[in-house]
């Protein structure tokens, strides 16, 4: 029995069993349903082992919204314990478990795929690609995000959450003030998750360099495109150091190693020095693809061609540059003395300059256009003054001398939300409901789109301008109760109200998606919002190849030249196109990852021995396998053609 | 729509109204560093509404002036390229604000890293604020006394906090008198305080903790140094000496409220120097911040090589 | 398959290209991977909480000896890529294999001097110093560890089907990488043998 004690949650509550029960009851819906649709074959064969990029879009973008749904009820949670003073609803630990999972799953396990799964749907379209270039490596990427949110997910019924924060600093996180195995998941699922990431930086990278359509040059991509090359080229480059970081933070952890202890030469600061070494690049991966969003939906909905192309590229390059120059900035208070601060201080200011000229041209992008407002636009539209209040907060938090008064405060907290929550969430809401039409072949519901819009920024800034406010007046980040007397209460109780709106917001979403299901037209065509760039030139659904014949490229924005000035893009006849087999070994090399990080965390020797062997027997399997893909030949590729023509 | 956008400007207004309101502890200072620090937000918060607002007219000017309702069907908007002009003011004018920002900011930087401004000729007083989960211990060498969870000061005179922790990172922070500063395990930090007048102020750990860290909370008092010098005097003749058990006792982790202690801890329980092997922290006390100092310039030096690998 | 004859065979395809290209931005995060392990490494080297420290632990023999096998290794493992694009099967085989042999060699003198450090009272949980220092070794050996097993199946690969298009990318790419981990050495070599020695 002493084998299974471990197993146990630390700090048990009602609704952590309720959970316990409400996960076994949907685990057993799951399969009972599969087993009476006889949907498993279905779902092996289409999806588990596919290695096309739209399908393992769409799959990073289920798991996107489902995290999206776990954080968001973390949040309501936090903003329902602190909405009035002394408040009973959750304690000191489960308060702390809650931020904690709350800021992981956001920004890593639903920020993240939510950016891969725009990425992965839209980017090889966008180039006229047929595919990435490791289709098998992209299928992988997937099953490790997937596999370390999943094992990352579960810590909350087994053995318990993490509770040092997202940023798990050291010595806090070690085993001498964090016992239980809640950061050893931290450590192990995000390490997981982040081996995929960096996976996917490597393999959209050699997409982009290498298998752009004919005449495109670097020059002549779609914006999202280029945001999503120096994402990945920050990938590639940031998440090693996360690796090294959590490596090390394991090893502290079950390996009685001292890189971050009080004891024995150990440096707390390290962890701190090399989290935000890989954090802060981090927050530009998110945000840059997000630019490259709006980027796209403006120039679509203006009906005009982006402003100042290469200032925007220029300056998505200089922000990736800088990204790795300012991590210091999130410990002024470290006690580094003035002039390292104030050296921070400036480069991290410096990056108002590019971030400034992007807000420019999207505002000139709109001068002469011909503005329609649909619900995508009216994300962008919400998005500049939005993101402008958090830039700025951005820049006065950069003041490091002030920055002492700021740190730790819930002003942070409320620029940080206020740059990431119309940045980047809702450049994914924005680029969800323009990309929908291409992933499902109907439009999602325009009236209640923009309910949805409405009540966000409203509930946003319910939720969050108070907390600018609490922040000057005092009030720390992560304090789970305050007392009467500190005044805290009206703001917080605002912000829980905000909360509960945008929660309704959001549960608009959903409700829009089955709506939409239900009612929407199917008969849109391959290009209902009238844009601009190639991965609306084919079909609605696309075909498996993308396109029967790989476009002509001339400009910038070869669709819309296409229509106007009837430039032909499509050039030459059918040939045999090549296309990359499914595997399963991916999902199964997943599977075992899992197990892998499951016995790591609970330090099960035998098991964490077999399926490191395991792993590397899939790997060798994979050297050893020959697999030159298949051919789709001339008569399929006109007969889908004929079809997909006909449907339109 | 008209409706949606007034809202938008009540929320705001309210905002820059509240924001502008001084009651807020941090603009509400009490002492030198609390006031540059206070003065600069304020400034800051002024530049920034200016850049807001310019971008809010020119949206909204945008979105008025070319909806596509407001236009002629066939009206098809030209292809514009970009202006060298216009994108050189787009980049100029941001560099002219930030360029002013940074020469404010380290001004500022090396003003609260000193003795504050206009006490640069008074012996400041040496106070060891050492951190446990979750209490504030106040060690006075100089008085040789030492108070658990609320510090008196005196008014009116520089004080040079020395903070460390016996366990996580937490943050030292008396919001009305200066910005916080990490105390940690490792290395003693130093926070240039002074209180301007005599008065009573919140201060606490603003870095998470642990379960304790909400309530890790200390009073703080500033008073003529007569009175000051009363509460010692008072304290010395009083107060229980702090024995190294009773200290082992105090750092236990949990709650405990005031209490007042003869004697420091900082003879059997020094503060983290050469222990770790490799630093030679001094301990003279002067000497003590320049070796900090360098141990932070040699941490950042290594994170500089890293940075050239990026390259 | 399109064939292109004008290019190296390892470039031949484009899904070979593709690869090799994949490859080196690979090797740019494994870069970036010790990059970070270098610089916990120095900013760690002097915290030895009592325990031993570099000047006591390091012996320039066997550390000698590591790099001579490594670097010895590092021209066989050219010669085979030069073998190979020749043509020549059975030298290309015979090359790799030494290589192979010499990273086992490697890793041999590599295992007798972590027993040595445990010896002299160093484990991974001594000190912060010892704890990076066996990370940062530990990190290099686990890679030629890998390579060891990677080049074994590619020598199979090559004795069973030949030297084809996708055999020799997978060669050309395990060169890179096996070259990649003697620059790492050397690096290891210099900053944090000779320099610990001094």
């Amino acid at each position: 029995m002493d084998f299974f004690d471990r197993f146990a949650i630390p700090h048990p509550s009602p609704v952590i069993y309720a959970s316990m029960v409400a996960i076994g009851l949907t685990v057993i819906a799951i399969i009972a349903g599969l087993t009476y649709f006889k949907k498993w074959g279905y779902l092996w064969r289409e999806w588990l082992t596919t290695v096309d990029h739209k399908r393992i879009g769409i799959m990073y973008l289920i798991s996107a919204l489902l995290m999206l749904f776990r954080g968001g009820v973390d949040a309501i949670m936090l903003r329902a314990q602190l909405a009035t003073p002394e408040a009973k609803l959750l304690d000191a630990q489960h308060y702390n478990e809650i931020f904690s999972t709350h800021g992981v799953v956001m920004i890593l396990f639903m920020a993240m795929p939510f950016i891969m799964a725009l990425m992965n749907f839209v980017v090889p379209l966008q180039i006229g690609a047929r595919d990435v270039a490791f289709p098998r490596l992209n299928a992988l990427s997937f099953w490790l995000f997937f596999m370390g949110a999943m094992l990352f997910n579960i810590s909350f019924v087994i053995g318990g959450s993490p509770d040092a924060g997202w940023t798990s600093y050291f010595p806090l996180a070690g085993n001498e003030f964090s016992e239980s195995v809640g950061t050893n998941y931290y450590m192990i699922a995000i390490q997981i998750a982040g081996i995929g990431t960096l996976m996917t930086g490597i393999n959209f990278m050699t997409t982009i360099l290498k298998m752009r359509t004919p005449g495109m040059t670097l020059m002549k991509m779609p914006m999202f495109t280029w945001s999503s090359l120096v994402a990945n080229v920050i990938i590639v480059f940031a998440f090693p150091v996360l690796t090294v970081a959590l490596a090390l933070g394991t090893m502290d952890r079950l390996f009685g190693t001292h890189f971050f202890t009080t004891d024995a030469g150990g440096l707390d600061m390290l962890w701190a020095n090399l989290f935000w070494v890989w954090g802060h690049p981090e927050v530009y991966i998110l945000i840059l693809p997000s630019f490259g969003i709006f980027s796209e939906i403006i120039s679509t909905f203006a009906k005009r061609n982006l402003y100042g192309y290469k200032s925007m590229v220029w300056s998505m390059v200089v922000i990736a540059g800088y990204s790795f120059l300012v991590w210091a900035h999130h410990f002024f208070t470290m006690g580094q003395g003035a002039l390292t601060n104030s050296i921070f201080s400036i480069t991290t200011m410096a990056i108002a300059v590019p971030t400034g000229v992007k807000i420019f041209n999207w505002l000139f992008t709109l001068y002469k256009g011909k503005i329609e407002i649909t619900t995508p636009m009216l994300y962008a539209i919400h998005f500049i003054p939005l993101f402008t209040i958090g830039g700025v907060t951005g820049v006065m938090l950069a003041m490091s001398a002030a920055d002492y008064q700021y740190h730790n405060t819930m002003f942070l907290v409320a620029h940080f939300h206020n740059v990431i929550i119309p940045g980047v969430v809702y450049a994914m809401l924005a680029g969800l409901t323009y990309y929908w039409p291409k992933m499902f072949g109907f439009m999602l519901n325009e009236r209640i789109g923009k309910w949805t819009v409405w009540l966000l920024s409203i509930g946003f800034l319910l939720a969050f301008m108070p907390m600018y406010i609490t922040g000057l007046d005092g009030q720390a980040r992560r304090m789970y109760t305050y007392s009467e007397s500190t005044g805290y209460g009206p703001w917080n109780m605002a912000s829980f109200i905000g909360a509960g709106i945008m929660a309704i917001g959001f549960a608009l979403i959903v409700y829009n998606i089955y709506y939409s299901i239900r009612y929407a037209s199917r008969d849109i065509g391959s290009d209902p919002w009238d844009a601009r760039t190639l991965e609306w030139a084919t079909h609605t659904p696309v075909p498996e190849y993308n396109f029967a014949i790989s476009p002509q490229v001339a400009s910038i924005e070869p669709f819309w030249d296409s229509k106007k000035k009837g430039q032909e893009l499509f050039k030459g006849s059918y040939e045999k196109i090549h296309m990359p087999n499914n595997s399963g070994i991916p999902f199964i090399m997943g599977c075992i990852f899992f197990a892998w990080g499951f016995s790591f965390v609970f330090g099960i020797w035998v098991p964490l021995i077999l399926t490191t062997i395991g792993i590397f027997v899939c790997m060798a399997l994979r050297s050893f396998e020959i697999d030159h893909g298949h051919y789709i030949s001339v008569d399929e590729i006109e007969e889908t053609e004929t079809k997909l023509r006909g449907a339109n | 729509m008209r409706f949606k956008w007034s809202i938008l400007a009540i929320v705001f207004t309210v905002i820059t109204v509240l924001s502008g309101c001084d009651r807020l502890l941090v603009l509400d200072p009490k002492g030198p560093q609390a006031k540059t620090q206070a003065d600069d937000i304020i400034m800051t918060i002024w530049i920034m509404a200016f850049i807001v607002l310019v971008v809010f007219a020119l949206l909204v000017y945008m979105l008025v002036k070319y909806r596509a309702s407001k236009q002629s069907k066939d009206y098809e908007p030209p292809h514009i390229e970009g202006s060298k002009l216009v994108e050189a003011i787009c980049i100029g004018v941001p560099i002219i604000i930030v360029t002013f920002l940074s020469i404010m900011s380290v001004k500022s930087n090396y003003e609260v890293e000193a003795t504050p401004k206009g006490y640069e000729n008074q012996k400041p007083l040496v106070v060891y604020a050492s951190s446990s989960d979750w209490k504030w211990h106040f060690s006075y060498p100089e008085e040789n006394i030492e108070t658990v969870n609320y510090l008196y000061i005196p008014a009116d005179r520089p004080i040079e906090f020395k903070l460390y922790s016996y366990g996580p990172i937490t943050s030292f922070w008396i919001p009305q008198l200066g910005g916080q500063k990490y105390a940690m395990s490792d290395m003693v930090t130093t926070l240039h305080l002074a209180a301007d007048e005599p008065g009573e102020f919140m201060g606490r750990n603003a870095n998470f903790s642990g379960k304790g860290f909400a309530e890790n909370t200390f009073d703080v008092k500033a008073m003529s140094q007569a009175e000051y010098d009363e509460w010692v005097q008072e304290v010395k003749e009083t107060a229980k000496p702090l024995s190294e058990k009773k200290f082992d006792q105090l750092l236990e982790p949990g709650h405990l409220g005031r209490s007042t202690y003869n004697g420091t801890h900082l003879k059997f329980s020094p503060p983290p120097s050469a222990e770790n092997g490799g630093h030679e922290h001094n301990s003279t006390k002067a000497d003590k911040e320049d070796m900090n100092h360098a141990d932070h310039e040699n941490m950042e030096h290594e994170d500089m090589n890293m940075d050239d690998m990026n390259e | 398959m399109k064939i292109d004859n004008s290019l190296p065979l390892e470039y031949s395809t484009e899904e070979n290209s593709l690869k090799v290209l994949g490859f080196w931005i690979f090797l740019g995060a494994e870069i970036m991977l010790f990059g970070t392990l270098f610089a916990t490494y120095f900013t760690l080297v002097d915290r030895t909480a009592g325990g031993p420290d570099s000047a006591e632990l390091f012996e320039i023999a066997p550390v000698l000896i590591e790099t001579f096998l490594l670097l010895a290794s590092s021209f066989t493992i050219g010669l085979g890529i030069h073998a190979m694009r020749l043509g020549r099967k059975k030298a290309m085989m015979a090359f790799f294999g030494i290589t192979l042999l010499l990273g086992l060699g490697f890793l041999s003198v590599e295992i007798y001097d972590f027993v040595m450090y445990v010896h002299e009272g160093a484990t991974i949980q001594t000190s912060a110093f010892t704890s990076i220092l066996f990370t940062t070794l530990g990190t290099h050996g686990a890679h030629v560890t890998l390579g060891f097993f990677w080049g074994l199946f590619i020598i199979l690969q090559v004795k069973k089907r030949g030297i084809t298009p996708q055999n020799a990318n997978k060669a050309f790419i395990f060169s890179l990488y096996w070259h990649f981990l003697d620059v790492v050495w050397i690096f290891i070599f210099s900053f944090i043998y000779l320099k610990g020695m001094m």
